[in-house]
Parts: structure tokens; C-alpha cells; sequence
């Protein structure tokens, strides 16, 4: 075992043997219940509204790749772009979605195309719904802007992993007029996106969302374990607060380890 | 087993590698795990290539159908094939294909960057206006942090810096740290749906 990797370890075994539980108790007919969030809710109304308007919907999986410690975020916006993707081919609204990553290219184009075809609208199935971009940060975001603007998109929808480019892209929505849907876990652009969009998915949120939007339980019972997840940080939390100031390092030292 | 479930079995193999290589100094989970990740490095390369065959095909497209604003695709392919053949004959390393980069692209990107600046004010603007008590408490500990920050938040009263400091380390450090422990573990839940074949969103939709 790598040296001070063992509570790391151990903590992910916890965390994912209560996921794991409560995925299997969700499959065994547990009824699980989950607040509603609010931007989550607003994704159909945002398509609506793109519909009524004949404009655009622009989506942004984020400019995160498919590896390292961001891509969870990656795969989380693709999720969330299967329902949207579903929702646009149901109401006959016309989607954009902006890629800055290559490797996301081919996943975000299978995703909108199995969308099209599970609503029974793959003739409505545009293949240019899906562009690449530019690789370079600030060559995307000009072009992501560009498409928001010349399309006056009606809805901007912007799910994933985002850097500087996020005030940009959410205020370009702004200007035209756009509803904007944002969802990131990168703590540095959630106050830009909680100031300036519409609707604001704040970090788990995003990683719920996809499960979320399918209403399907099994996945439901995963999120449903991330709360004995957060017990359980919680707890450490305490006793680690509580024996700091009784003078104890015994909690600085488990985590050490 | 259908090709959804075949991708599924090879991404929980794939995934309990490169986890188990974060841990563990077994050497062969650690090679197996480095060479994975190369792997990555390659397909990412390919990628690059189907991302060049995407833009092509939409911007000839465009200019073939002479749609809106076409001229600027015939920029984009312009240079788009040019740079390459540049890079082809004078290698990545050479002056004249590092040209484009260092005296359009760079300063272009230094330009978005900077433009930054006036997207906060217009986003400030917004966003800093006393309507409920949610943005009240905002628009009062940004002024104070703000203050804190400039020589002038000083002048003005000589603890300012120390109420920034407050505000900074105590509430806003409080919520970013939940905000990262309920993130993490939101990934982690994530995680296990993917490769437990449950989210099958990224491989075009579908139940397990």
C-alpha cells in the first residue's frame, strides 16, 4: 500500500460499501425520495422555451477531459446531455452542443444520436448538432459565444467542468436573452455561475443530475448513499474538531497515515 | 452480450486498475496502470483527428451551402488545412508554423482573458443588487471583501482587512470545504454507477 494513502483508501471503501448497499436496497423496492432541485426542474422549461422561441439550445459538457480528477464532471454533463438531448427531440427544438475536447466529441455525438432514436426522431437528427470547437480554452470560448450569439440561443445549458471561460459563456447567454442552466464542481467558478445564471447546480448536484433527470430508483439509491458518505465526513469532521482542541492529534495522525 | 455491456465490462476492468494503481505498489498493477494511461494518451491523439473530420465537414458544409456567415468558415478551413501542411513540411517545432500561434493565437487568447474583467462588472452589476436578504448578506460581505482587499477599505476603517480575513477563512473557506467533501463523494457515487454499468448516459443512454 502506498505510504499515507490508507485512511484515503479505507474512507473510499466506506463511502462506496454505503452507495453500494443502498444501490442494492433500491433494487430490492426501496422507495427513495429526493428534494428537487431546482435546476434541475428548469431543464424542461428551458427547452420549452427554446421551442416556443424557434432558437437554440446551447449545451456545454464542459471543457474538462475524459481523464484526471475532472472527468467525473465530464461524464456528469454527458448524462445530463441524454435527457436534454431527449427533450429536444420530443418538443422538436433545434440543440447546439459546443466541444472543446476531442474525446468527448465521439461520446457526446453517440449520446445525442441514441436520444434522437429512443424518442423515435433519429430523421430529426441533425449531424452537425454537435462541433467541435478548439482545443485552446479561450479559441472555444469564442466560438461557443459566437454560436450563442448569431443563434440567439433561448437556453444555454453548461454542465460540467469549467475554468475562466464560465462568466464568459453565461453572460454571452445573458445578453441574447438566454435562460441559463450551470452546474459545476470547480469551487473557483461556482460563485461566477451562482451570480450570474438563472439556475446554479452546485458541486454533487451536477453528479446527481443525470440520475436524477432518468427517475430510474437504482440509480436514485446511489445518491441516496452518498448521504451516509457525508455522515461519515461529518463524523470525522467532529471527533476531529472535538480532539484538536482537547490537544489530541489522533485524528490529524489517522488521516496521515 | 450486447456491445453496451461489453464496453461496461472493459471500463470496470479498466477503472479498478487505474484505482487500484492510486493505492497499491504491486508492480504489475502499477505497469498495467501506467500503460493504461498511455493508452489514453493515444486515443486522445486519434481523437484529435475525428475532432479535425468533424469541424472540416461542418464549415465545407457551410460554405457549400452558403449559409449564414460562410465567409468565416472559409477562414476557418483556410487556415485550418494551411497549418497543417505548414506543420507537415516545417515540423512543430518550426518558426513559420509556430508563427500563427505566438502572434494571432496567444495574444487572441490573452485578449479573451482579459476581456474577463468586464464580464465580472457586467455579472457584478446583476447580481449585487439588495433584493432579498440572500443577496443582501452577497452584496454586503462582497463590498467588505472588496474593501478589505484595496488600500483604500484601510483608510476607511483600519480592521477592514481583518473582516475580509474573517469572511474569507471563516464562512466562505466552511462552504467551500463542504461544497468539495459533498463533490467528492458525489464523483465517488458516480464512479460506481459507471462501473457498476448502471449510468450508461456516456455510451448513448440505456438501463443496465
Amino acid at each position: 500500500m502506498e505510504q499515507g494513502l490508507v485512511f484515503n483508501f479505507i474512507s473510499l471503501l466506506i463511502v462506496s460499501a454505503a452507495i453500494i448497499v443502498m444501490i442494492q436496497r433500491a433494487r430490492g423496492g426501496l422507495d427513495i425520495q429526493l428534494r428537487s432541485i431546482a435546476g434541475i426542474d428548469a431543464l424542461e422549461e428551458a427547452v420549452g422555451r427554446a421551442t416556443e422561441m424557434g432558437r437554440i439550445v446551447h449545451f456545454s459538457p464542459g471543457i474538462a477531459g475524459l481523464d484526471g480528477t475532472t472527468a467525473a464532471q465530464t461524464f456528469a454533463g454527458l448524462e445530463t446531455l441524454g435527457y436534454v438531448a431527449k427533450l429536444v427531440a420530443r418538443y422538436g427544438a433545434r440543440m447546439i452542443v459546443t466541444i472543446r475536447q476531442p474525446t468527448v466529441l465521439p461520446l457526446a455525438e453517440e449520446v445525442v444520436r441514441q436520444a434522437y432514436m429512443a424518442e423515435g426522431a433519429i430523421e430529426a437528427y441533425d449531424e452537425d448538432s454537435v462541433v467541435y470547437l478548439s482545443s485552446e480554452q479561450f479559441a472555444y470560448v469564442a466560438g461557443a459565444m459566437g454560436i450563442i450569439n448569431r443563434e440567439k440561443a433561448a437556453a444555454n445549458i453548461l454542465l460540467g467542468g469549467f475554468w475562466a471561460e464560465s462568466l464568459m459563456l453565461v453572460e454571452a447567454a445573458f445578453h441574447v436573452g438566454a435562460i441559463s442552466i450551470a452546474g459545476t464542481a470547480m469551487i473557483s467558478q461556482v460563485p461566477f455561475f451562482v451570480a450570474a445564471s438563472d439556475y446554479t447546480l452546485i458541486g454533487e448536484e451536477l453528479y446527481a443530475a443525470g440520475a436524477i433527470c432518468s427517475g430510474n430508483p437504482i440509480r436514485l439509491g446511489s445518491i441516496a448513499g452518498q448521504d451516509y458518505g457525508k455522515l461519515y465526513a461529518m463524523l470525522i469532521l467532529i471527533v476531529g474538531a472535538l480532539a484538536t482542541t482537547a490537544g489530541s492529534s489522533v485524528i490529524r495522525d489517522l488521516i496521515a497515515k | 452480450m450486447n456491445r453496451q455491456d461489453f464496453l461496461v465490462i472493459l471500463t470496470a476492468i479498466v477503472g479498478l486498475i487505474i484505482i487500484a494503481a492510486q493505492f497499491f505498489t504491486v508492480e504489475f498493477i502499477k505497469t498495467t496502470g501506467a500503460e493504461l494511461q498511455s493508452w489514453g494518451v493515444i486515443i486522445a491523439a486519434l481523437a484529435l483527428g475525428l475532432a479535425a473530420v468533424n469541424l472540416s465537414r461542418i464549415h465545407i458544409r457551410r460554405i457549400t451551402l452558403r449559409r449564414a456567415n460562410w465567409q468565416y468558415s472559409v477562414a476557418l478551413v483556410g487556415i485550418l488545412f494551411i497549418q497543417a501542411i505548414i506543420g507537415f513540411i516545417d515540423t512543430s517545432g518550426g518558426e513559420v508554423y509556430n508563427f500563427g500561434f505566438e502572434n494571432i493565437l496567444t495574444p487572441s487568447g490573452a485578449m479573451m482573458f482579459a476581456l474577463l474583467a468586464f464580464w465580472i462588472a457586467s455579472a457584478a452589476y446583476r447580481a449585487f443588487t439588495a433584493r432579498s436578504v440572500d443577496s443582501a448578506i452577497l452584496l454586503i460581505s462582497a463590498t467588505v471583501v472588496m474593501l478589505g482587499n484595496a488600500p483604500i477599505g484601510q483608510a476607511i476603517y483600519e480592521g477592514m482587512p481583518d473582516i475580509k480575513d474573517w469572511i474569507m477563512d471563516v464562512p466562505n473557506m466552511a462552504a467551500q470545504r463542504g461544497i468539495m467533501i459533498g463533490a467528492g463523494i458525489g464523483a465517488i457515487a458516480l464512479g460506481i454507477r459507471i462501473l457498476m454499468g448502471i449510468e450508461r448516459g456516456h455510451l448513448g443512454g440505456g438501463d443496465e
